[in-house]
């Protein structure tokens, strides 16, 4: 069994109350940080290997580092809570069951980066979650863990809490700056980058649930301990949520030790995939990133075995391999069609594109409509080069990811599957079919206890 | 013209007060939430304008920013909402079938409302409940695991819950 180091305490009956949250260890990083300095605080953070859990896996330290510190001007901790990547749902597993780890982790990085007003930018469907965050700052404050002079170090933290109305782009963390100050969320030009000018000009840093939350065990540790966890540049723990066709769905924390196979067979966490069927398709870190069949998600093209770290996921680059990405594991069983799928991906960029660059605006909705006729039976054979060349056009040609997350799913796609567009056209009438026997599926196997 | 009550006036004023000095319109996208809520679940043009003259902007400015979030609904809606999840994850998990027989039971297709104004179905993206498909939202909360009894007895408690209320 893998090391925990994030829910681990949350089965405890009560954990959501600061009381209970406190005599299992809670807020101890507070107490520890505010003796420490705050530059040294970012020391350890780099110290420890943390890479951003929100899905583009940079080196948080490094990212805290480039904050500017212009005299007299305020800076900002921004907080992503902003979830929604399809198959991604751990941030929200964090704040509804331990929402305390978050504001522990909110204040220990609000002091390491001077934040005096710190905001948690949470999708707007969350709306009960609001509620719990908001009870668990309420408390902290009773308790002296925020406000003003924090256990009297002089410092003053406040968060607050801002809800989103329901659009994917403001995951982007400029787009969630500009949602954050009552505009619609457009993804900014960078340069200047948020840690130079980002929430009102200032500058500010934007960290994803998880991060943050990671940041108490490694004060708590210290960076070099929560370094020798994992396998090279993956450090530390990672919230794996799980989802599609597997027994066992759910958030699973992972010390990126294990592979991918074991990952979905064992009962520890996926339990293998229901009713005997074999796996046909497994997309391993959230919708953006591309879709692998069986026969690579186990292996590596080199032939080694595929482990849940960033490096043994992105194996092969996109031609064999995948991402890491936010770690929403998404299962597709041998009854799945890849091309429905995808249509449903390809639906949900168009519908989240925010229409500022054309490429994106244009190319989603182009996308879109092709894939909705191969799957409906009216595709043509150079219907499949048309949607290639479509995401090839968006890829890299737009201010913010968008672009590229919309474009990489039907390109893996494509690139994978083929076979399976071509029995669309090929065969109309059965186009809606789910299974054609094509794929090179992994033969159905025993669940093993870990 | 339409007000918001004490209490929602002093949770706006709360809000309101979040922010520094002259960023006030930060208190945009809360204070439509809050609007929403008090005048009957959508906003119309004088719900808008009024949240503009609170935060001392221009109506335009809201409205650009009414029309870009899918949460804002721009034209009236039944009591209850389902809003149904049709992306990856749900579908894998039969969302197809619920919304079909969402659509049988309640005689609507998506986007409409029932004529007695109490339920209107809405197709959404993704919404963060992907291991516990398929799903739905309503009001401020997730239902999950959907079947098709899961779905008789919410129809059934909405209609409970409103027949209590009236």
């Amino acid at each position: 069994m893998g090391k925990k180091l994030l829910i681990d305490r949350v089965g405890i009956e009560g954990i959501r109350y600061f009381d209970t949250y406190r005599k299992h260890g809670g807020y101890a990083s507070v107490e520890k940080a505010f003796k420490m300095a705050p530059a040294d605080i970012v020391e350890e953070i780099k110290k420890s290997g943390l890479r951003g859990r929100g899905g583009a896996g940079f080196p948080t330290g490094m990212k805290w580092s480039f904050l500017a510190k212009p005299e007299g001007v305020p800076r900002y901790l921004v907080c992503n809570a902003d979830e929604s990547e399809p198959g991604t749902f751990k941030d929200r597993y964090l704040m509804e069951f331990i929402p305390h780890l978050l504001i522990e982790g909110l204040v220990v990085s609000s002091f390491a980066l001077g934040s005096n007003r710190t905001f948690i930018y949470i999708r707007g469907e969350y709306a009960w979650i609001v509620d719990i965050l908001e009870q668990a700052i309420e408390e902290a404050r009773q308790n002296g863990f925020l406000g003003n002079n924090i256990l009297n170090s002089g410092f003053d933290c406040e968060i607050y809490v801002q809800r989103g109305a329901g659009a994917y782009i403001c995951g982007e963390e400029t787009a969630l700056l500009e949602s954050l100050e009552g505009k619609r969320g457009n993804p900014r030009i960078k340069p200047p980058f948020p840690a130079v000018k980002g929430l009102w000009d200032s500058p500010t840093v934007v960290n994803n649930v998880e991060t943050l939350a990671a940041v108490v065990p490694i004060i708590n540790m210290g960076g070099d301990a929560y370094s020798q966890i994992g396998i090279g540049k993956s450090t530390g723990t990672k919230l794996i949520s799980a989802c599609g066709n597997i027994n066992r769905p759910g958030v699973y924390e992972i010390d990126m030790t294990i592979s991918v196979e074991e990952f979905v067979y064992s009962d520890e966490y996926c339990g293998g995939i229901p009713n005997g069927k074999k796996l046909k398709a497994c997309i391993p870190g959230g919708s953006s990133v591309p879709i692998l069949p069986a026969n690579l998600l186990f292996k590596t093209a080199k032939g080694e075995k595929r482990m849940m770290t960033y490096e043994s996921l992105a194996d092969g680059g996109f031609q064999t391999g995948s991402m890491m990405g936010s770690g929403g594991f998404i299962v597709l069983d041998e009854d799945q069609c890849v091309v429905r799928h995808t249509l449903t991906l390809a639906r949900f960029y168009r519908h989240e594109s925010c229409g500022q660059c054309s490429p994106c605006r244009e190319g989603t909705g182009w996308m879109e409509k092709i894939l909705n006729n191969i799957e409906y039976g009216r595709g043509k054979m150079n219907d499949i080069d048309l949607l290639w060349d479509i995401q090839r056009r968006i890829e890299g040609n737009t201010i913010c990811p968008l672009g590229d997350a919309a474009a990489w799913p039907v390109a893996a796609a494509i690139r994978h599957f083929r076979d399976e567009f071509e029995w669309h056209v090929l065969n109309p009438e059965e186009s809606q079919k789910r299974n054609y026997g094509l794929a090179n599926y992994a033969e159905p196997r025993e669940v093993v206890a870990s | 013209m339409i007000t918001f009550s004490e209490n929602k006036l002093k949770e706006a004023q709360r809000i309101i007060n979040r922010y520094p000095q002259g960023k006030q319109k930060s208190a945009l996208l809360p204070l439509l939430h809050l609007a929403q809520d008090e005048f009957g679940g959508w906003l119309d043009v004088p719900a808008m304008d009024y949240i503009a003259s609170l935060l001392n902007i221009e109506p335009i400015e809201v409205y650009e920013v009414a029309t870009f979030y899918s949460m804002y609904n721009l034209k009236p809606v039944g009591r209850h909402v389902f809003e149904v999840c049709q992306t990856g994850p749900c579908m894998l998990r039969g969302s197809d079938q619920i919304i079909d027989y969402i659509k049988q039971r309640l005689q609507i297709n998506v986007g409409e409302t029932t004529p007695d104004g109490m339920f209107t179905l809405k197709t959404v993206e993704c919404l963060g409940a992907c291991g516990y498909a398929p799903m739905m939202q309503l009001g401020k909360t997730f239902r999950e695991h959907l079947n098709e009894e899961k779905v008789d007895q919410i129809i059934e408690e909405c209609r409970s819950k409103a027949a209590r209320n009236n």
